[in-house]
């Protein structure tokens, strides 16, 4: 990459703050040089509902498939967000920042033994962009700015942009880009969705529904001396048990987290035997109001109950008793993008004032005619959704409103959020980096965002979306973000609760796995390795 | 001779009769009045709101202020016992009274007319009867979701009523197989009145004391019903006070820092099933004739 040099000096630079910030990793202390062998033993909350990473957004899919596949670059190994290359050995982006040329590493093999070329690279971005019929893609909006792939010889990928993207190398790396063998998806389009077989470090054994999902050690991985394991055995297990089977030693690890009194319980039980890691998340909840039912389309309504969220207190009460933890605005807090704590305070329901706050929040009720409102707060049915919703509604009766809280299945809920049966939601939203735009996406116009669950349509709020999107300029996008986030407070479609805090417990066995801010990468356990068993 | 007066008859007072030859029932009796009580003047009695949170007394071990304790979210527990008192006599006498009345009349009318129907019926209930009570509910409730009217889930009501229903049909039936042979129903026949009508004026009271043992005794069952489709989420939800409610959630993870939150709401369930159990019992043994020494 021509520039590739500063590009990554200056991402090593935006560790130290974000590691600052964010990752803190408790009692990790050297334990040699990484060991071949042994099985790791893992707990996933949930099952997942496809084995495709293209179409889902879900760790059940991401925790259990990852290890199976390679994407172009990845994160950096403890060095998060430095990027590396993963099937490319070096890429380079042109001056105009409009086409993108990666080198791919010679004799990279799937798991059939076939070599993988650039037009096995090509196949999958092409069905993430424009997915083919019978097929979905999660990652359609995130190319939205990618104009064509060409593949000049069988080991150089190039991506030729319709427009500038700022945050197209965060796009790249986003570890759901797995790559597919281009003959298996020639043959049939949905293959992927039912079946496994990647470059990544692990070929796929079995899947039990309910039970596990078995991956064994790839000898032919391009990565020498990778993977440490002989194979890993991710065990669907509910929340609850993960914290006993930890404890008890049944499993080595869960990457997802736990809530404070879990990790607690879970330490006490392994005493010396536990590691524990602690970050902020790239995960908040949202409020987020449906702006096509009355009278959620008045932005003085939506404002009002905005106002009446303490997040300060919140965020102080429940981060002891749950994983929701700092008061942010749209981008992560303390993050190079985020506002500072004086210029949140700014925004409707950030002043510290609580009866202030709330004395504007009955004024507007009472403009808007609606001092009596009343209203149905759909939610999931586990924690810390739940948790959310109790206190929300605790902060709405404060203000006179009443919210009837209806907790739903997780498939009912996002059966009734994609199609806009509620009139308000606690949501939530997750994203692999902080760079602005793949957060924003969530707060701009339903008709330009899946993701935008608030159905909204606020074309000035798209303007500074995309002004921003295109902005190099850090100082310049940085006031784009602002502004933006200016806006959305104001217009309240949809608002942030509370950031998650991610706190993850191992079993001290468990060596070279990384912590960080989102539980979406460093899943495919090509660098994780166990100590010996004691005796 | 001079005539000598007898004394004056006084038919003996039922209460106390009741509590004489039934202290346990009595008892029971007792604590099913004073949750009841409880119920109906929950806004007068109880110290604090029961959805209110309060960060200051998070997770608060009971104290003078806080006799029962706190939740994780800083709740008065024995403020939401004392409105959770509310939803399970509302939600237990309410499905108790559906289901045995429905299943009730069914038994009246599946014995009346015998032959084919009560056949049908009787396999019917077999087949209801060879779901597990929780079970049933569960499916139901699942199936219908939820419809509030007055602050009170309806379909939860039916989804603990139907199970009841082949039970008490049962239960009624067999009591009135015999009272079907009597003289005097054979006389309403050849009077000319309608099958409805003997049902329900010449039938239907006089298995009057099996039904109020039935419905005494399966409030106990809807109050744990209702507390255990709570529990597993199906039933009431957050931040309304339940029982039930109370036992899952945050408790289940915070039982081990704070016993308080699971203790005092599930004494609340036993005490108020050993009640109504105990209650229904003596009244059993007080109104059937069999069980009298």
């Amino acid at each position: 990459m021509a520039d590739s040099t500063a590009q990554l000096s200056r991402r090593a630079m935006l560790t130290l703050p974000a590691l600052a910030y964010g990752t803190v990793a408790l009692g990790q202390t050297p334990a040699g040089a990484p060991q071949r062998g042994g099985v790791l033993q893992y707990a996933v909350a949930a099952e997942p509902p496809t084995y495709d990473l293209h179409q889902t957004g879900t760790f059940a899919v991401m925790h259990r498939v990852a290890p199976h596949y390679s994407t172009l670059l990845q994160y950096e190994q403890n060095n998060y967000p430095n990027i590396v290359g993963d099937l490319a050995a070096s890429w380079e982006a042109a001056p105009d920042q409009l086409t993108y040329t990666f080198r791919l590493h010679p004799n990279v093999r799937f798991h059939d033994g076939t070599i993988l070329t650039a037009e096995d690279v090509r196949a999958s971005y092409a069905r993430m962009i424009d997915p083919p019929e019978g097929v979905t893609s999660n990652r359609q909006p995130a190319f939205e700015q990618i104009g064509a792939i060409e593949t000049p010889d069988p080991l150089t990928v190039v991506f030729k942009m319709k427009r500038v993207d700022a945050s197209i190398m965060d796009t790249f790396v986003s570890p759901w880009n797995s790559i597919f063998s281009a003959a298996r998806l020639h043959a049939e389009p949905n293959w992927p969705a039912r079946n496994i077989m990647g470059t990544g470090p692990f070929r796929f054994v079995e899947h039990v529904a309910g039970s596990h999902w078995v991956g064994q050690r790839f000898d032919g991985y391009f990565k020498q001396g990778k993977p440490y394991l002989d194979g890993f055995r991710a065990i669907t297990m509910a929340p609850s048990a993960m914290v006993n089977a930890l404890s008890g030693r049944q499993i080595m690890a869960e990457f997802r987290g736990f809530t404070p009194v879990e990790r607690d319980r879970i330490m006490r039980g392994l005493g010396a035997d536990g590691r524990q890691f602690e970050s902020s998340w790239m995960l908040h909840m949202i409020l987020s109001f449906n702006n096509e039912k009355p009278p959620f389309t008045d932005p003085r309504v939506r404002r009002a109950l905005s106002l009446a969220i303490d997040r300060w207190g919140g965020s102080a009460s429940l981060s002891r008793i749950s994983q929701l933890g700092a008061a942010g605005g749209m981008v992560r807090p303390g993050s190079e993008w985020s506002s500072t704590n004086a210029e949140m305070e700014r925004w409707p329901g950030y002043g510290r004032d609580m009866a202030a706050n709330r004395a504007e929040a009955r004024r507007l009720l009472r403009e808007a005619g609606q001092e009596n409102l009343s209203f149905t707060l759909m939610n999931r049915n586990h924690q810390p959704y739940v948790t959310a919703g109790i206190f929300v509604i605790d902060q709405l009766r404060q203000i006179g409103v009443r919210a009837e809280h209806q907790q739903v299945e997780l498939a009912a809920w996002y059966a009734n959020q994609g199609s806009g049966g509620f009139e308000a939601i606690i949501d939530s939203f997750t994203q692999l980096s902080d760079d602005p735009t793949n957060v924003l996406v969530k707060y701009i116009s339903k008709d330009r965002a899946g993701v935008a669950t608030a159905r909204a349509i606020d074309r000035e709020l798209d303007r500074l979306f995309d002004a921003q999107a295109q902005e190099i300029d850090k100082p310049k996008r940085k006031q784009l973000v602002a502004q933006f986030e200016d806006r959305a407070f104001e217009q309240a479609h949809l608002v942030p609760i509370l950031w998650f805090q991610r706190l993850v417990v191992l079993n001290r066995r468990v060596q070279g796995w990384t912590m960080a801010p989102t539980h979406m990468i460093y899943q495919d356990l090509a660098d994780v390795w166990l100590t010996p068993e004691r005796s | 001779m001079s005539a000598t007066a007898l004394p004056a008859f006084r038919a003996p007072n039922p209460v106390l009769a009741f509590i004489r030859a039934q202290p346990l029932g009595a008892a029971g009796l007792i604590v099913i009045l004073v949750m009841g009580t409880a119920a109906v003047l929950a806004e007068l009695i109880a110290p604090y709101d029961p959805e209110a949170i309060d960060f200051l007394t998070m997770l608060g071990a009971p104290s003078l202020e806080h006799p029962f304790g706190t939740d994780a979210f800083g709740r008065d527990i024995l403020t939401r016992i004392i409105y959770g008192a509310r939803t399970a006599l509302t939600i237990g006498f309410l499905s108790s009274f559906i289901g045995c009345t429905a299943g009730g009349l069914l038994g009246v009318a599946s014995a009346y007319f015998g032959g084919r129907a009560d056949l049908l019926i009787m396999r019917l209930v077999d087949v209801v009867l060879s779901f597990p009570i929780i079970v049933l509910a569960l499916v139901v409730v699942a199936v219908l979701g939820k419809t509030a009217v007055l602050g009170i889930d309806l379909n939860l009501v039916f989804a603990i009523a139907i199970p009841i229903i082949p039970r008490a049909c049962r239960v009624v039936r067999s009591a009135a197989l015999s009272v079907r042979q009597m003289p005097y129903i054979d006389a309403a026949r050849a009077g000319g009145y309608s099958s409805m009508h003997i049902i329900l004026r010449h039938m239907a009271p006089n298995v009057l004391a099996p039904y109020l043992i039935l419905l005494t005794a399966y409030v106990a069952q809807a109050i744990l019903l209702e507390a255990s489709l709570s529990f597993l989420g199906l039933g009431v939800q957050e931040p309304k006070p339940a029982w039930g409610l109370m036992l899952a959630g945050d408790s289940a993870t915070f039982y081990q820092e704070a016993p308080w939150m699971i203790l005092f709401p599930g004494l609340a369930i036993s005490l108020a099933v050993f009640a109504f159990n105990l209650f229904g019992d003596s009244l059993r043994d007080w109104l059937d004739p069999k069980f009298r020494t």
